[in-house]
């Protein structure tokens, strides 16, 4: 079987739990006290982690590489997690991990990291991340990592990944109307933008987090700073959503109905 | 000189909750990556599956359920049951695990109690082996009690508490028994074990049990304890479930024991003197060196629900009245709810300041016995090497180094530059003088957080409990409140109730050695008011101060009667006096927690380092104010109280008399009048002001009457102090749900 070179970009976000309150400040906006609240692994980053150690896991030699965009010492904190979930090696980028970054800034950081990868072998690539982020939602940001890395050969909301004896890939793409597309790739590399997966979280193992970690602390110990382009995107305004709707439990509701009863909420 | 400005009103504050990153820093856990991860691996077991096991009302029955045993298995995928090994039986924390244990325990007790006992209760039954046990013993019980080392977990139960009225608060009176069952030449001699059990955790799935038994043999030498395993020929009932109202997620029986071992399951294995076995060490020198450690785990299990209630009570306080159709979104009624009330927040920051206090005491306590953990053992390395046992022998050797261990802590607190490093050196090498230094203070602290975590808890959390309302009586109360309270007493009580643990404290309060550290504290104390003043420091120096002073004019005062005021059995004495070096004790340590936090501060550390700084000054503030309070009640009712007050009939001095004073009147023009207000008066038909008696004279107590003012005047800015934490929790960020079911 092809070993593959999985690199996974992923950072953290705000721990959806907290009350998320946007502000405008000198710097540009962000979340109210955005730096003391807890955070957690984006959940589309983390589907797109859990299946590339599951499929290295099936692809003995492979490795796994997590690539994060964020604040070194918060990102030391979610390791203490994350790293006991599944085996990989980190690359941390020192910087403002905030969903108010443009996307292409944060898609140049994250390609020059990658391409700096000791080791990394390009034809084996496989970029994984999520088909969205839960701080930003641009939906673009792997796309253009991937563009900037010279794949071409991407895949956008993957819920499933299957690779053949022969070295393809075949990819299921959720698309309209809840269905998939399947396509097939004769292999590495690709880019792989995931939805949910398949898979469950994995629980944490305090003894794989402590292999984890031999690795991982020199790698933040080492994480170079890198300055968002804050200039890239003006903000006018940041608020919550002023309109407020009722969640209602409505079951037999036909989908034709729902989509009727938002229209016309949003109409107002 | 330099100069430090004090608090204002205006100064940054807690903007959000306190979260993992400064939790590390406060309880001393910040470079230890392994027991992060560890809390990260506990935490979604606690919140997760043990949360919805209560919410769904596992806790309705004493059984031991399918639901209840599935948490057995969460806790083996999380690494809590491997945690008590060593890497070398398959664990995978290196050195000593006190504060490991502890951390697990405080988690999963953050949610139930039950949950965290369950858990530990696995760890008591492998303590007696791992401190004690023979290389043989550890192999087989270790490799088989950690997942992955074998087919099948082993869980273990630990077994001393007998039915009444034999072991429970006094451990030395054994009913249960061993016998010599038979022993043939040149081969093992097998044990007769009888032995019945009351209130035994884990016993309705334990596969094994460690029990303190008697020897009724001439051929057995005193106490010990068996290792006994559901397999050995005999009888091995688990007994019925106790029907507690408490923990209902951890497994508590009655069982009874009547099976036949070898004699190779006395812990620690045994010599063979004279053809008598006598085991290499009896069951009160197991018990010493497993409950030393575990009974802080439990105090901390009580912190947990205390700082657990602080969100949920913040929550309900803000919510109290939306809904209302007259409270519209925005109006101090709407957002604030009862936080409009000051009691109600100033209740919950002394809750909140408890809590803290608690968490900081057990922390530092297990930190504590981690870095004592080495030194204890090799105690007994240096014993076996030189062949001395246990007992008196050992007693009389360890006397030996009493001076020089004083010695060391004299040369200790002078400071550089004042003292002769050569011989500090020479003193810091030696084993025995710093087992014994470090031994004085874990006789205090182990006790000292058993009792005043979860005796002071319990009351605290009956508070918490006041402050959700009518809520705080339901089952379906956020943060479980009402369960955690009646939790709490049962951790009061049980691995030895509050007596116990007061009674150690007054034997071992009032060891030199651990006075002698005490003292260095108090100049520690002003050092840190010097750089922190809002920290309370100074009060609690002041207080500490107070106590000192108390307790060596109770060692060398009489009462009214003549009895010796400060001896063992004068229980009215000696353990108000241990409660209130609790309160010391804890408030020091929160300080001390503090001094931390400010120390990664100072290296950018911390995310909004100053409101998180002035936030837990004033919190310890509080507390040293609560606790000052109370040592000086204490103090004050133990010094005068045992005093006779004095009589109009027996008036001696202490009254002016009128003749007398009308005599003086020519001399000192004035005094007749000016009397009365300095002193009593006896009129010459021998009335006077309606009162029991004489106002007291302080002669003699003069010290103790200077100090106590002392401490009263450093109260000073303790009341601003709580406005500030109070007006801190109006504004303080929470997450819009619990992370827990409820």
């Amino acid at each position: 079987m092809t070993p593959f070179h999985i690199v996974v970009c992923g950072s953290l976000v705000p721990d959806p739990l907290q009350t998320l309150e946007p502000t405008l400040g000198p710097e540009g906006p962000g979340l109210k006290n955005e730096m003391m609240l807890p955070s957690v692994l984006d959940p589309w980053a983390g589907h797109a982690l859990y299946e590339a150690a599951s499929l290295a896991t099936k692809h003995p030699e492979s490795r796994v590489w997590l690539v994060s965009l964020g604040p070194k010492a918060r990102l030391q904190q979610l390791m203490m997690s994350i790293a006991q979930k599944a085996k990989f090696e980190l690359v941390a980028i020192d910087s403002s991990a905030s969903g108010f970054i443009d996307a292409q800034s944060v898609a140049r950081t994250l390609a020059t990291a990658i391409d700096e990868i000791d080791g990394l072998d390009k034809n084996r690539l496989l970029l994984f991340g999520g088909c969205a982020s839960a701080s930003r939602d641009a939906g673009v940001t792997v796309q253009m990592v991937g563009e900037l890395l010279g794949l071409t050969d991407q895949f956008l909301a993957v819920d499933e990944l299957e690779a053949r004896d022969d070295g393809s890939l075949r990819v299921l793409e959720r698309i309209e109307g809840g269905k998939y597309l399947a396509s097939t790739v004769r292999g590495a590399p690709a880019v792989v933008a995931w939805a949910t997966g398949k898979l469950p979280e994995p629980p944490n193992n305090p003894q794989v987090g402590m292999q984890n970690m031999r690795t991982i602390l020199p790698a933040l110990q080492k994480a170079k700073a890198a300055i968002p382009n804050r200039n890239s995107i003006h903000y006018q305004e940041v608020a919550i959503p002023q309109q407020k709707r009722e969640t209602r439990v409505v079951k037999d509701m036909s989908v034709d109905e729902i989509a009727r009863e938002i229209a016309d909420w949003i109409r107002g | 000189m330099e100069t430090v400005e004090h608090a204002t009103d205006t100064r940054p504050s807690l903007t959000t909750l306190p979260g993992d990153d400064i939790r590390q820093i406060l309880w001393g856990f910040a470079d230890r990556f392994d027991i992060q991860m560890l809390v990260q691996s506990v935490r979604p077991v606690a919140r997760g599956q043990v949360a919805r096991l209560v919410a769904d009302g596992g806790r309705h029955t004493h059984d031991w359920t399918d639901a209840k045993n599935d948490l057995l298995a969460s806790f083996d995928a999380a690494g809590v049951t491997a945690l008590f090994a060593d890497p070398e039986y398959g664990g995978f924390i290196e050195g000593p695990k006190n504060l490991a244990l502890a951390l697990a325990a405080f988690e999963l007790a953050w949610v139930d109690g039950g949950a965290a006992t369950c858990s530990l209760a696995g760890h008591l039954a492998l303590a007696p082996i791992h401190e004690k046990g023979t290389e043989e013993q550890k192999r087989t019980y270790m490799s088989r009690a950690i997942p992955g080392q074998s087919e099948e977990v082993a869980r273990g139960a630990f077994c001393l508490t007998e039915p009444l009225p034999f072991v429970g608060v006094d451990t030395r009176v054994l009913s249960g028994r061993v016998r010599i069952e038979g022993w043939d030449e040149g081969e093992e001699p097998m044990l007769r074990v009888e032995k019945r059990g009351r209130f035994i955790t884990n016993m309705g799935f334990a596969n094994f049990v460690t029990a303190a038994v008697e020897s009724d043999d001439e051929r057995l030498k005193g106490t010990c304890m068996v290792i006994l395993e559901e397999s050995d020929p005999g009888t091995f009932d688990r007994g019925s479930a106790t029907h507690k109202l408490v923990h209902q997620l951890s497994s508590t029986t009655d069982p009874i024991f009547n099976l036949v071992v070898p004699a190779s399951r006395i812990i620690g294995g045994y010599t063979l003197k004279d053809g008598v076995i006598v085991p290499n060490y009896n069951h009160s020198q197991i018990i010493e060196a497993v409950f030393r450690r575990t009974r802080v785990t439990v105090g901390l299990m009580t912190a947990a629900k205390m700082l657990s209630a602080v969100e949920p009570v913040i929550r309900y306080q803000r919510s109290r009245f939306r809904g209302g159709a007259a409270d519209a979104p925005g109006s101090p009624r709407y957002d604030l709810g009862l936080q409009q009330k000051e009691d109600t927040l100033h209740r919950l920051v002394d809750v909140w300041a408890a809590g803290e206090a608690a968490a900081a005491l057990g922390f530092a306590t297990a930190k504590f016995f981690d870095e004592f953990d080495p030194i204890d053992h090799r105690r007994d390395d240096i014993f076996g090497e030189g062949g001395i046992p246990h007992g008196r022998a050992g007693l009389k050797v360890l006397a030996q180094k009493r001076g020089p261990a004083l010695e060391y802590l004299r040369l200790r607190a002078l400071g550089p530059g004042k003292r002769d490093e050569a011989r500090l050196a020479e003193l810091e090498k030696d084993d025995l003088t710093q087992f014994l230094v470090q031994d004085a203070l874990a006789l205090v602290l182990c006790p000292a957080v058993k009792l005043w975590n979860t005796g002071h808890g319990t009351n605290v959390m009956r508070e918490a409990v006041s402050l959700m309302g009518g809520y705080g009586i339901t089952e379906d109360c956020p943060g479980f409140l009402p369960q955690k309270w009646m939790d709490a007493q049962l951790e009061a009580t049980y691995e030895g109730p509050e007596a116990v643990q007061r009674r150690q404290l007054s034997l071992t309060m009032t060891n030199e050695l651990f006075l002698a550290q005490f003292q260095e504290w108090i100049l520690e104390l002003r050092r840190i008011a010097g750089t922190m003043p809002g920290t309370g420091a100074c009060t609690l120096a002041s207080a500490m101060e107070l106590w000192q002073w108390t307790l060596q004019y109770l060692l060398t005062h009489t009462d009214a009667d003549g009895a010796t005021l400060y001896r063992d059995q004068r229980q009215g004495v000696t353990f108000p006096m241990a409660d209130a070096l609790c309160w010391l004790l804890a408030s020091r340590y929160q300080i001390l927690s503090i001094r931390e936090l400010q120390t990664a501060a100072t290296n950018g550390a911390v995310a909004n380092a100053e409101g998180f700084l002035n936030f837990f000054a004033d919190l310890a503030h509080v507390q040293a104010g609560n606790a000052a309070g109370e040592v000086s009640r204490i103090c004050t009712s133990l010094v005068y109280g045992y005093n006779r007050h004095p009589s109009w009939d027996l008036q001696g001095s202490c009254c002016h008399h009128t003749e007398d004073l009308d005599t003086l009147e020519s001399i000192m023009p004035g005094i007749a009048a000016c009397a009365p207000s300095v002193g009593d008066v006896v009129d010459a038909d021998g009335s006077h002001a309606p009162k029991a008696g004489p106002c007291v004279r302080f002669t003699g107590v003069e010290g103790f009457v200077a100090r106590r003012n002392k401490v009263d005047g450093c109260l000073t800015g303790s009341r601003l102090a709580k406005d500030r934490a109070a007006q801190a929790l109006t504004t303080v960020m929470i997450p819009e749900a619990l992370d827990y079911p409820m």
